[in-house]
């Protein structure tokens, strides 16, 4: 600990002494919380809709991907809303019951580590579900039934033959969300629960240590790289490779009756709690302000966070693609770092990627300034950092990690033998990768693209930081009126968000459909 | 030669991709960390009183960092700020400089100005403890010091800790009574928590009317704009609105100001609006529409806000206590206020 207590003010000193360990608790609560609440979401429902067969399964199968569209704050609104003393659900319990004060009865405070935990939980899940569900419809369900006929019961075979073909996407899906939830601050913040972010926070905007900030991020980030890297050292000699295409529609379990109603209630609840309920207050509150609400200023926010969503969308996807293929073609430990360096930003809050940005692209600009001015030309001003470029270098910083995990899980299942089929064809690398790989996994570039542009949509901290003059997004506009719990004057925003959201929803789900 | 052309046109390119800030439109840009829709009704009169266009870029966390950061290149003119902490802050990292106008010192009372002119505050708010009008009425002779006494055991509110509106009131106890006296308050304050705190200023009024507390702290304005929002008005109600110490050392006023950056690409203009936030006008629609206390002294403050009597303010120098933050951070965590 002596290195570490070297300090320019002596502020990691004073968190050891106070606060440190309450924050490192809490983080480390509400990560193994949410991990193991996403779990129990998105496992039976990826497992029931890949592998059951059921009435409206056609639905639900892309519906439950839907809460991934509502921004987190909000949910987390929403649900204090309705959720706290004056809020209807206990406002009704009181009429109901004949209690007259908080003193009379018990509720669960929603504003406490639980209640960041359901809501993180309900928002992220569908990152596992989505790739839990991919696995297990890509397994080919000639195995289970091997296995079935070896005796086994359906929940050994699932549990010696399927669980462990789906455990790397597992890990991407279950890294994906702790990495989410170490950089939201936002959300864990509204429900009064400090974290190491906080520390973060406060070290660096309060106290003005960037160095202690620094220390906190890099052995933040530093425990989750030994995390992730154990679980794939973990399946290192463990190699699976499928062959896509293999759907298996008429090996689907058609449920019996109790069966039936008991997963179509946990599948149903799971999404109106996650999307529906949340969505509908939203609805709510727009209609109810709707002139208060409705400018013209509206249309522009919308169009602005479409177009920078789209364009980061399609850079993050083009950057996982380029470091997904460098890996595959010059595996080492070089290319493997640079994939796990390039994914850290995902757990950064947004705000300290935003600052961190800006430190070297404000410095090439007054280097560039100095030089011009030099060389007698006029000064051209924040080039890099004042426009949209950093907005949307930012971005990408924070959601590659998105794009790189769901390529890299894609091809994951792509065998290396088809590349050297395709090379031992007389094909060249580049032909082996448009003409085998890339449409192998077409699937996993729609889903990386459709993931970044909804995290695109959400995000907030970065844009509200690097944004230029005069350039709203629907998230920052819808900020100002959340920063100040005005979730009423909000609502039509953040209803634009979740609408905008779903829409490469729709086209990539007809796209998929025409395709199969 | 060629290369010097291609090298020149690019520059021009770039320049022109880029949000750039040309000098030649009239117009002034602004970091702040209020809400931009609070402010855009005074910064509209503005721009209508002399045609200069206003630039507003708000964030509640980073603006420092990032005016920093962009150095000599800074398009930001002025910045606007919610307390004090941050006016001595952006201050004594050196990213202001000083603005000699008789205006300004004409319209605003010198403990409100820097002595060198750095920072002007615009207006100033109380910091106030709310008290039940059922369960407790009106309580004339509170003190924060009160806050800390067995007697108010689980009955207080507050927003977190690490608020500036908090840090702030937290630096000026430091200021009174020391160090060592301010933590033994803060711990009592924190052991008479009713819950932890969570939510804004408004959240705590709130609780008060649930019966979940009997007292908050929250700052005077808030109560105004309560007043006029027809959702939260019945919580407005539910509450007396209290100026404590008034028979010690004063209530403790922060105060809403604005610094003239560094580096300012509009420096005429930015002066300007400096002057124009201090006039009649703008203070009238600080006082109006946000209920705040204009620092013009000729100017009233809002038949509403007038009602709830005139109060002794704390008169310690505003620096004075913004050199506490440091110390006021780093007490709320020994004493996990927020935890």
């Amino acid at each position: 600990m002596s290195a570490f207590s070297v300090d320019s003010s002596g502020s990691f000193q004073h968190l050891i002494d106070t606060v440190l360990f309450d924050y490192t608790v809490n983080t480390l609560l509400v990560i193994a919380g949410v991990l193991l609440l996403s779990f129990c979401f998105a496992l039976p429902s990826a497992w029931f809709i890949a592998c059951c067969d059921f009435p409206s399964r056609s639905i639900l199968q892309w519906a439950l991907m839907l809460p991934l569209a509502i921004p987190p704050y909000i949910v987390a609104i929403v649900y204090t809303d309705l959720f706290d003393f004056s809020g209807p659900i206990q406002g009704f319990l009181r009429e109901f019951m004949h209690w007259q004060s908080v003193h009379d009865y018990y509720f669960p405070d929603i504003r406490t580590i639980n209640g960041a935990i359901l809501v993180l939980s309900l928002t992220l899940y569908p990152y596992l579900y989505l790739l839990l569900r991919g696995a297990f419809l890509g397994q080919s369900g000639g195995l289970f039934q091997a296995a079935r006929s070896l005796g086994l019961s359906p929940f050994q075979a699932f549990k010696r033959v399927s669980f462990p073909l789906a455990r790397s996407s597992m890990a991407v899906g279950l890294s994906l969300i702790a990495m989410e939830t170490l950089g939201d601050f936002a959300t864990v913040n509204y429900f009064a629960v400090h974290t190491l972010t906080t520390a973060v926070y406060d070290t660096w905007l309060e106290l003005g240590s960037l160095t202690t900030a620094a220390k906190i991020s890099s052995i933040m980030l530093l425990a989750l790289v030994i995390l992730i890297s154990l679980e794939s050292y973990s399946r290192r000699k463990q190699k699976t490779y499928q062959r896509s295409g293999a759907t298996h529609t008429d090996l689907r379990f058609v449920l019996t009756h109790g069966k039936k109603w008991g997963v179509l209630t946990f599948l149903w609840s799971l999404l109106f709690f996650s999307f529906i309920l949340p969505l509908s207050v939203l609805i709510y509150y727009a209609l109810g302000y709707f002139s208060e609400s409705l400018n013209t200023q509206l249309w522009q926010y919308t169009l602005n966070s479409f177009w920078l969503a789209i364009i980061v969308a399609s850079l993050a996807l083009l950057l996982a693609l380029l470091l997904n293929f460098y890996q595959r073609l010059a595996p080492g430990i070089l290319s493997k770092m640079t994939i796990r360096l390039s994914s850290l930003g995902y757990a950064v809050p947004g705000t300290v990627i935003a600052i961190g940005v800006l430190i070297p692209f404000t410095s090439l600009d007054l280097w560039l300034n100095r030089q011009l001015v030099e060389f007698g030309f006029s000064r051209v001003g924040l080039i890099f950092s004042g426009s949209l470029f950093i907005l949307v270098f930012g971005y990408l910083m924070r959601f590659s990690a998105i794009a790189v995990g769901s390529i890299e899980s894609s091809l994951a299942q792509v065998s290396p033998t088809l590349d050297l089929a395709s090379r031992s064809l007389g094909q060249n690398v580049g032909q082996t990768i448009r003409r085998v790989n890339l449409p192998l996994i077409k699937k996993g570039m729609l889903t990386a693209f459709i993931l970044v542009f909804i995290e695109a949509m959400k995000e907030l901290p970065t844009a509200l930081l690097l944004r230029p003059f005069n350039f709203e997004t629907l998230a920052t506009y819808v900020y100002q009126f959340v920063s100040d719990e005005m979730i009423e004057y909000a609502a039509l925003p953040a209803l634009l968000i979740v609408l905008m959201g779903l829409i490469p929803f729709i086209v990539v789900n007809r796209l998929l459909e025409k395709d199969c | 030669m060629p290369i010097k052309k291609i090298f020149t046109h690019s520059a021009a390119l770039l320049a022109l991709t880029a949000t750039s800030f040309s000098t030649l439109a009239q117009e002034v840009n602004i970091y702040s960390f209020r809400q931009a829709f609070l402010i855009e009704p005074i910064m509209e009169k503005f721009t209508q009183e002399t045609d200069i266009k206003v630039n507003i870029l708000f964030a509640k966390q980073g603006l420092i960092e990032r005016i920093k950061r962009e150095g000599e290149l800074s398009p930001a003119d002025l910045v606007l700020t919610t307390d004090i902490s941050r006016l001595v802050k952006l201050t004594s990292q050196d990213l202001t400089q000083a603005v000699h106008s008789e205006v300004l010192n004409k319209n605003i009372p010198s403990q409100y100005r820097d002595p060198d002119n750095q920072w002007f505050a615009l207006t100033t708010r109380v910091r106030n403890i709310y008290s039940s009008s059922e369960r407790v009425g009106a309580v004339k002779d509170i003190t924060y010091q009160d806050l800390a006494s067995p007697e108010f055991k689980g009955k207080i509110c507050t927003r977190s800790g690490k608020h500036p509106y908090n840090v702030s009131l937290i630096a000026s106890i430091i200021a009174h009574e020391g160090e060592a006296k301010a933590k033994v308050w803060l711990e009592g304050v924190k052991a008479n928590l009713a819950r932890k705190p969570q939510g804004n200023d408004r959240a705590q009024v709130k609780a008060v009317k649930d019966g979940l507390c009997d007292y908050a702290l929250g700052n005077n304005y808030y109560l105004g704009k309560m007043l006029a929002n027809p959702k939260q008005v019945s919580w407005a109600e539910a509450v007396s609105i209290n100026f404590p110490n008034q028979k010690t050392t004063g209530s403790h006023v922060n105060v809403s100001g604005v610094v003239l950056a560094k580096y300012a690409p509009n420096k005429e203009n930015a002066i300007k609006l400096m002057e124009f936030l201090s006039s009649d006008v703008a203070q009238k629609m600080y006082a109006e529409v946000n209920y705040e206390y204009p620092v013009k002294v000729s100017v009233q403050p809002s038949k509403l806000v007038a009602s709830w009597g005139t109060f002794k303010a704390d008169t310690l120098p505003l620096a004075e206590i913004a050199k506490q933050h440091e110390a006021a951070v780093k007490l709320l965590d020994e004493v996990k206020f927020d935890l």
